[in-house]
């Protein structure tokens, strides 16, 4: 057995670890996986750059920009594979809410486009009124959260960086701050909305699937140099969590995978919350709790491959934002973050659909479509940003200079 | 010099805060909540940041690289790329240091060293209390595990704990381990179903 320290952060999109390790299919690539809580993603990237632990779980963002050398320095990451699509929302204050709702620019839980006009008057009105600006937390400078954030802002005209004041908050205190009236709205990962839903505080006015239909969030990382002296336990590895992954996606099993990751040396969190987050059982604006699909997907529809287009997208939001200097050589960077080639290195030779190409145009798809791949048994899920936007992984920096709102050269 | 010492481990920070002392810094602050991070840090506006490594405000801190709206002087995190073996050593002590921009690294350098070895040392510290407690409960439960057994079988002290003894070496357990067993097994015994 081949010993190996993955750490994670107790969120619901580690779910593929945990089955990978409980249902023993760690054990039977020969792993012994022990896995390891830590409290920040600071501490996770330290200790996985010093070798402190093995691989981790983490914000997809900073396997990305670890690659391209910003934010701290540290040795380059690789992401072996995607562990999670969607699973984030945006909620806010009540107070907040009743704001926005006053306003009358949106009807419908769908119009993201509207609930961005309404934050908008909300913000003039309160300049008008020389009141305090509104204040948002996300979890993390290189997290989805964060774009995902600027980006349902950006698209309403408003600019996060000068209309709102835009704050860290780790997730276990976001609900805390709320209710201390430090934050008015955050955009975190499940469980942490259906937690200020529960407490009575929030409105969930948009989830992750509404924003981007089917949007990568956090990614099974190692140190490059890792993944290349130690190869055949990365591919051990991938093919371990990919099938935890899958075992995870099923309903049927939500149950069981609820009460494993609900043990105190896991997420230590009532395990009817985690299985509430895992169905997506979400109440939107003021309505009542309903089943939003695709709420969090952990390895079907091709889920789990690391497409490269999602690490060129998310450096095309470091560029949209000003985090990193536009070169031909960053973007290459971004895009080596993520490993294809050992993904399939993983499942050669198996019956494990593979996709044909290592990038998609992403947010193209009004309906699910069948592509290229190996068994030819691959349909892409639906896929679309709410604004209607299309990224061609193709021309990362045309498309980061053409929002109105950013800090791209044009 | 000013330090800021963020640490929700009261004793931890006091270790650290003389040892920065005596190193001849004499403007040190220590915050244990960290709740409104961004505005003490602020307003202590300071050169040096220490924080332990399992606070789980280290991505508000981190945030700061990116917001320099908010605080004067950019702050980096204190990394010498010559010395892994330095980062290693903090990591594994639990601290990271963060330094505003333009700080000369050989003055840092020492107060990261001094760091990292009074963290050691409170780790050390820790794990001595622990021991110490381990073995008195260890104790109890011997002490009562060997009372159990001379009442039983109407045996000496040496005896009784030979017994334990034995029972530990053919389960290739502690004695201790026996011990806690043999007193739960009996408190179970004795009660009334």
């Amino acid at each position: 057995m081949t010993p190996v320290r993955i750490g994670f952060i107790p969120l619901i999109d580690c779910a593929g670890l945990v089955a990978a390790v409980g249902l023993g299919f760690a054990d039977a690539e020969g792993l012994d996986v022990a896995l390891t809580r830590e409290t920040s993603w600071a501490t996770l990237r330290d200790k996985l750059a010093v070798g402190a632990i093995d691989a981790a779980h983490l914000l997809a963002p900073i396997a990305v920009a670890s690659k391209v050398g910003i934010g701290n320095p540290k040795p380059p990451f690789s992401a072996l594979m995607s562990l999670s699509m969607n699973g984030n929302a945006i909620s806010v204050s009540r107070a907040l809410y009743g704001e926005m709702a006053e306003s009358r620019e949106f009807a419908a839980p769908d119009d993201l486009a509207g609930k961005g006009r309404a934050i908008a008057k909300v913000i003039a009105a309160r300049k008008a009124a020389g009141a305090p600006r509104l204040t948002f937390a996300v979890v993390h400078p290189f997290s989805p959260h964060n774009y995902e954030l600027r980006y349902v802002l950006g698209a309403a005209g408003i600019d996060p960086d000068e209309d709102v004041d835009l704050v860290v908050v780790p997730p276990p205190f976001v609900v805390d701050h709320l209710r201390g009236g430090l934050i008015d709205g955050f955009c975190v990962g499940a469980p942490w909305t259906s937690i200020g839903l529960q407490e009575g505080l929030t409105r969930v006015i948009a989830v992750k699937p509404q924003i981007w239909r089917f949007g990568p969030e956090k990614v099974l990382a190692v140190r490059e140099d890792f993944a290349a002296d130690r190869e055949d336990v990365a591919l051990r590895l991938i093919r371990a969590v990919k099938a935890g992954g899958a075992w995870a996606d099923d309903p049927a099993n939500r149950q069981r995978l609820a009460a494993m990751m609900a043990e105190p040396a896991l997420l230590d969190m009532a395990a009817d919350t985690i299985a509430g987050s895992l169905a997506g059982r979400v109440p939107l604006d003021d309505g009542p709790a309903e089943t939003i699909a695709d709420y969090v997907v952990f390895d079907r529809d091709g889920a789990s491959f690391p497409w490269r287009s999602h690490a060129l997208w998310f450096y095309s939001q470091m560029l949209r934002w000003g985090q990193v200097k536009h070169s031909a050589e960053a973007m290459r960077a971004a895009a080596g973050a993520y490993r294809p080639d050992l993904f399939r290195r993983a499942f050669a030779g198996t019956d494990v659909t593979l996709p044909g190409a290592n990038a998609k145009v992403e947010g193209a798809l009004a309906a699910p479509q069948p592509a290229g791949s190996t068994t030819g048994r691959l349909v892409l899920p639906r896929d679309g940003f709410f604004d209607g936007r299309i990224f061609d992984p193709d021309d990362v920096a045309g498309y980061a200079s053409a929002f109105e709102v950013g800090k791209a050269l044009r | 010099m000013r330090v800021l010492v963020i640490d929700e481990t009261p004793l931890r920070a006091s270790i650290l805060e003389e040892g920065l002392r005596e190193a001849g810094l004499e403007d040190v602050t220590i915050l244990s909540e960290t709740r409104l991070l961004m505005r003490q840090i602020v307003e202590i506006d300071p050169d040096v940041i220490l924080i332990d490594l399992e606070n789980p405000s280290r991505d508000v801190l981190e945030s700061m690289f990116q917001v320099s709206r908010t605080v004067e002087r950019p702050i980096g995190m204190f990394v010498d790329q010559s010395d892994a073996g330095m980062i290693e050593r903090a990591v594994e002590a639990g601290v990271s240091t963060y330094i505003v921009d333009g700080l000369r690294k050989e003055r840092v350098k020492a107060i990261v060293e001094m760091t990292v070895s009074r963290f050691n040392a409170f780790n050390r510290l820790k794990r001595e209390l622990a021991d110490t407690k381990r073995a008195l409960a260890d104790r109890t439960s011997i002490d009562r595990a060997k009372a159990i057994l001379m009442r039983r079988h109407t045996i000496d002290e040496p005896a009784a704990y030979a017994m334990l003894r034995r029972a530990a070496m053919d389960q290739h357990q502690t004695i201790a381990d026996v011990a806690r067993a043999l007193v739960s097994a009996s408190q179970l015994l004795e009660k009334r179903p």
